[in-house]
């Protein structure tokens, strides 16, 4: 795996020791959701809402210098703490280690045992809509 | 006994889950209508049971096959009088009011409603109330027909008579609605069914917990409910039928228990109700089931539904004060359920924050997808109560809300 992304990935893990209660955690997410930077109305259309999210989720992507930057918004504060921490780790890798990530560092901070199902299978969406955005990238950049 | 004269930390120590704490803070337990706590004495007779006297029923010559075949058929009884049927062969155990609607659907629905045929439900069904009939519709070329409410959650009943025709076959309803909370007037609805001559089915769910449920009273012919919603185990639950319509029905499945005779020329049934409980019965559950029907039964019915009313009565005006609150489901009668949204809040969010305060609430659509649609929102945060909830817990919760839409707005 790519280092950068290791690097970040733990770091995050370790912000998440410093807490011992649940409540802290939530409310670590729900600031970081608050932020996210706001995504302009226009770019929350249907073919930019992300499927199998029980909270409405949009996502857009730019592709500069062969780096992915991952924009993204929802109903949800809480979803939005999420998507913090994802764009924290994808933001500015390159397509290939994006799609060679396991991105399985949510697990081990400790939130996922308190995420209903439908929110977590939600997650799971986010992250493979992202893979899916870089998947294309490295394609687009292979046939180049 | 009046309500003020319950004594609520008295029963609350019947429940030991109760006491329990979550993240260090005492438990607020607000999903009741999701399933309830068990007593006690409801898991006593599941330990006891698989500790002293398991076996299996109805086919053994020795001893524990008895006690347990005897304890397992006094339950049929307690039901029956729980309920006030006519007799216990009315009573059919099944694994909740899910698998109580299917039975109906597939057996009497199978049997009797043709290409053409109207069945009506009402516009706030859960699901499990939907979708059987919707199966069974498909499969006939039958038509599902919807019972319109108004914005306060109530059936509006002219509507409803305008339904009726002489292709209405079946009605199918619930007593309380487990998302608005609204009691419906099903004694009246059934009343005017018959007037047609069309069966009715009452999806008793969220109402065995809640109010005296008499099947003669009203009348119904058929009835579902669960134990799990009314301090039972889960796995098991009862379809109430007439006995002319039960006798009449096909068997649902078939196996050991529900044959008289089986040959490969020709099976023939046993009498019902055993007719419709094919296999090896959830014996433990059933009879832990009766355990939490003895506990209910003890308790003065009266005394309980005043006590209910006046903390729903308590929550619905904490909450309305709220200015950014809204409350979904605003009938004239209802019971155990109060259902609200936060304005510019995702009701998930305000939902795991409650959590974070050892507040349990349920989120969503609560499996009524059409009738939050019919409110045109995505979902609700729902509070719902039983008798061992008390007013303090009502006041946590207002300042858990309070303390959401700070820090979520
Ligand atoms: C009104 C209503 N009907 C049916 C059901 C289904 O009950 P079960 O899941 O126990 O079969 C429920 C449970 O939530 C309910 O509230």
């Amino acid at each position: 795996m790519n280092q950068a992304i290791k690097d970040i990935e733990q770091e995050i893990i370790d912000d998440f020791k410093l807490f011992d209660e649940w409540a802290e955690k939530y409310e670590y997410v729900i600031e970081l959701g608050r932020k996210l930077p706001i995504m302009d109305d226009t770019l929350k259309t249907d073919s930019n809402k992300i499927k199998g999210c029980q909270s409405s989720v949009w996502m857009t992507t730019k592709f500069t210098d062969g780096r992915i930057y991952f924009e993204a918004d929802s109903d949800s504060t809480f979803v939005k703490g999420l998507i913090a921490l994802l764009m924290k780790v994808m933001n500015g890798q390159k397509p290939e280690d994006i799609v060679a990530a396991p991105l399985d560092f949510i697990n081990q901070t400790g939130l996922t045992t308190h995420i209903a199902q439908t929110r977590s299978n939600g997650l799971m969406a986010m992250i493979k809509q992202m893979k899916l955005y870089a998947l294309g990238y490295q394609m687009k950049a292979e046939t180049h | 006994m009046t309500a003020t004269d319950f004594d609520v930390e008295s029963i609350r120590k019947d429940f030991p889950i109760l006491s329990q704490k979550v993240y260090g803070k005492p438990l607020i337990y607000f999903d009741n209508a999701a399933t309830s706590q068990k007593p006690q004495a409801v898991i006593d007779s599941l330990v006891k049971y698989y500790s002293e006297y398991n076996a299996n029923i109805h086919r053994g010559v020795h001893y524990l096959s008895q006690k347990a075949s005897i304890a397992y058929d006094d339950v049929r009884t307690k039901v029956q009088r729980f309920v006030n049927a006519e007799t216990d062969k009315e009573i059919v155990f099944v694994r909740g009011t899910t698998e109580g609607i299917n039975l109906v659907a597939s057996s009497y629905g199978r049997k009797n409603i043709a290409a053409g045929d109207e069945v009506l439900i009402s516009a706030m069904e859960h699901h499990s109330n939907i979708v059987p009939w919707q199966l069974l519709c498909e499969e006939k070329g039958a038509i599902l027909k919807i019972i319109p409410m108004n914005d306060k959650g109530e059936i509006i009943f002219e509507e409803f008579e305008k339904l009726l025709n002489a292709r209405t076959k079946f009605i199918s309803i619930v007593y309380i609605s487990n998302s608005l909370g609204t009691i419906n007037p099903v004694k009246k609805i059934i009343a005017k069914a018959h007037e047609y001559g069309i069966p009715v089915l009452v999806d008793a769910a969220q109402a065995v917990a809640h109010l005296q449920v008499d099947v003669q009273d009203l009348d119904c012919d058929f009835m579902a409910f669960s134990s799990h919603k009314m301090l039972g185990p889960t796995g098991t639950g009862v379809l109430y039928g007439k006995m002319k319509l039960l006798e009449d029905m096909p068997p649902y499945q078939g196996g050991g228990d529900m044959i008289r005779s089986v040959s490969f020329e020709k099976t023939t049934y046993n009498d019902v109700p055993f007719k419709f409980e094919a296999g090896t019965p959830n014996v433990a559950d059933v009879i832990a089931f009766g355990a939490a029907i003895d506990y209910l039964s003890n308790l003065n019915h009266a005394t309980i539904e005043s006590y209910e009313k006046e903390l729903l009565n308590y929550v619905t005006e904490q909450l309305s004060e709220i200015k950014e609150l809204k409350i979904i489901g605003t009938a004239k009668d209802k019971a155990g359920v109060v259902s609200f949204i936060l304005e510019g809040i995702n009701a998930m969010d305000a939902g795991m924050y409650l959590d974070t305060l050892g507040i349990a609430v349920r989120t969503g659509q609560h499996c009524t997808e059409p009738a939050m649609d019919f409110f045109k929102i995505p979902g609700t945060i729902r509070a719902s109560f039983l008798f061992y909830n008390t007013k303090d817990e009502i006041d946590a919760l207002v300042e858990g809300v309070k303390k959401a839409i700070k820090l979520l707005k």
